[in-house]
């Protein structure tokens, strides 16, 4: 009688297969790394763009920004463009039919997210080390805790938008709230210095908590309280959401 | 448990929108035997392999495979069950061997990568990305990866769709193979040759329902299981010829079939009746009824 292969094995063996997809396809490797690491570059060296740095290094303010973008960019972005495409084309429903089955491809997909991020972690964080980045030592554990939530958080809503909408319309969604999230959403520039009702509306948003969680953390060695509660809330509405009205077929 | 059938559906329903896309249908499959289920382009082939496979929830009836529920048991059944979608479900970012290697890894004791390779004629393609292969290929590739798991059942969903005839005929050879092993294959097909040549069993379904069934010999024969075709002037009254049990048609213009118990008075009375009327046969044919006529008498000629 036929076997499946032990769930550890299979988990990982999705993992692989996911990060490498992303790692080897040369559009998601610009938008995961090539742009966050050029926009670090830039930001850092242009000074003609002014910042509130609020006393710190141009390069130690931007850096966890930075950081949280490319979290966006490979658990929201990414995900969401290869999760409908592969809706599309079946794979899903096919790899959900072997003994992977619908709970090991979700989680191969999240590992296979979290794999890209440290890929994504090494790059930028040694770019900004040589550009004379010093994070504040206490917090670059909390950063990981910020990281795994805003993870959770950015792929839930991937899987929602993937499972619920036409491939193309994905790919032009994904992109654009990416870029508007990037922009308008507390990542890069932090929320209170956002311009009106965005200050407050950011600091509500998932990415306005990451960028806040990502700046305390590696700036102050704390982790906001604020920003985990946001972060849990949005996993938990999105992932519910996900959950329900994600369509196979 | 040899003897308890490998597929057993019962009653299903299934209902997209409110329209019964699957109405009641009952179908059994067993081991050692490739049951092929024809039917014209939405009788409900697709939706009833879906429920089979776990991907669909069925709204009545029920399906049990290998004696199990596929959705309350999907962890027992998915590395027993292989899988060919009809869309192909192959990622299309990676080589034709990564793909068929990751699927391999989901089983404790998959087949030989290199056998199932050679045995498809995969090897000219391993290395070429899944988006760029041609139809045939990837039809190949998706059925290396529904047997690689050595399965007990497959359901193959129009397995030779864009194939050429030998690539085709391979895969039949294939699919006897594992019928010889044991296996229980369920295909969906609307290629009459593919069901004639392979099928142990043919389910005939349309409107969602099975409208006939049976091997291939208890549905191509019956009392009158002859057919004359001839082509000669169209629009005769060819049915004159002949006595009562006979059932003539004249589906294209000038091209008459004749069903019934078609003897050799008979032929000769039809040939007499035409010579009588100065029309010319140009072409005259006796033979068997084909699966073909059997489908088309019960699904109708038309197009829908």
């Amino acid at each position: 009688m036929s076997t499946a292969a032990p769930a550890s094995q299979r988990v990982l063996a999705q993992t692989a297969f996911e990060a490498r997809a992303i790692l080897r396809n040369g559009e998601q490797l610009l938008v995961t790394i090539i742009v966050p690491v050029l926009v670090l570059v830039g930001l850092s060296r242009v000074t003609a763009i002014d910042l509130d740095t609020g006393g710190a290094s141009r390069i130690d303010f931007l850096t966890p920004g930075i950081l949280a973008l490319a979290v966006m960019t490979s658990s929201f972005t990414s995900q969401a463009i290869a999760s409908s495409f592969d809706r599309r084309n079946g794979v899903l429903r096919l790899l959900s039919t072997t003994p992977l089955g619908r709970g090991g491809l979700l989680a191969g997909k999240v590992l296979g997210v979290l794999v890209v991020e440290l890929v994504q972690v090494l790059v930028i964080g040694a770019v900004a080390l040589v550009l004379g980045w010093s994070p504040d030592p206490a917090g670059i554990a909390l950063a990981v805790v910020a990281i795994v939530l805003g993870t959770a958080a950015f792929t839930a809503l991937a899987l929602l938008v993937a499972g619920t909408l036409r491939a193309e319309a994905v790919l032009a969604l994904a992109n654009l709230l990416l870029l508007v999230l990037a922009v308008a959403g507390g990542v890069v520039i932090p929320a209170e210095q956002l311009p009106g009702p965005m200050a407050h509306i950011a600091l509500l948003l998932p990415s306005g908590a990451l960028g806040e969680a990502m700046r305390e953390t590696l700036m102050h060695g704390v982790l906001p309280a604020w920003s985990v509660v946001v972060l849990v809330g949005w996993t938990a509405a999105l992932g519910w959401g996900a959950s329900r009205l994600f369509r196979w077929h | 448990m040899p003897d308890s059938p490998a597929l057993e559906i019962s009653g299903l329903v299934k209902r997209y929108g409110g329209r019964a896309v699957v109405d009641g249908l009952d179908l059994v499959a067993h081991h050692g035997q490739v049951t092929a289920v024809l039917g014209p382009n939405g009788a409900g082939k697709t939706t009833t392999i879906e429920c089979c496979e776990g991907l669909r929830e069925p709204d009545g009836g029920s399906v049990r495979v290998l004696g199990q529920d596929p959705l309350t048991h999907a962890r027992d059944l998915r590395p027993r069950v292989g899988v060919m979608l009809q869309d192909g479900g192959l990622p299309t970012g990676v080589k034709a061997h990564e793909m068929l290697e990751h699927v391999a890894r989901m089983y404790a004791d998959p087949r030989d990568l290199g056998e199932l390779t050679e045995r498809l004629g995969l090897a000219s393609f391993a290395r070429t990305t899944v988006r760029r292969l041609s139809g045939g290929q990837r039809q190949r590739l998706a059925l290396a990866a529904a047997i690689v798991g050595r399965p007990d059942v497959v359901f193959l969903d129009e397995p030779s769709a864009g194939m050429d005839p030998q690539t085709r005929h391979a895969v039949w050879d294939l699919v006897r193979e594992l019928r010889d092993e044991g296996v229980a294959v369920v295909l969906t097909t609307h290629l009459m040759d593919e069901a004639e040549d392979l099928a142990d069993h043919v389910v005939v379904v349309d409107h969602g329902r099975v409208i006939a069934e049976g091997s291939v010999p208890s549905l191509v024969s019956s009392a009158d299981d002859r057919t004359l075709r001839l082509e000669t002037t169209p629009g005769l009254a060819l049915h004159d010829a002949l006595g009562t049990g006979f059932d003539v048609t004249e589906p294209r213009d000038g091209s008459y079939t004749v069903t019934g118990a078609v003897d050799p008075d008979a032929v000769a009375a039809v040939t007499a009746w035409l010579a009588a009327q100065g029309a010319l046969a140009t072409r005259l044919t006796v033979g068997r009824r084909t699966l073909e006529d059997v489908f088309l008498d019960l699904t109708g000629r038309n197009l829908r």
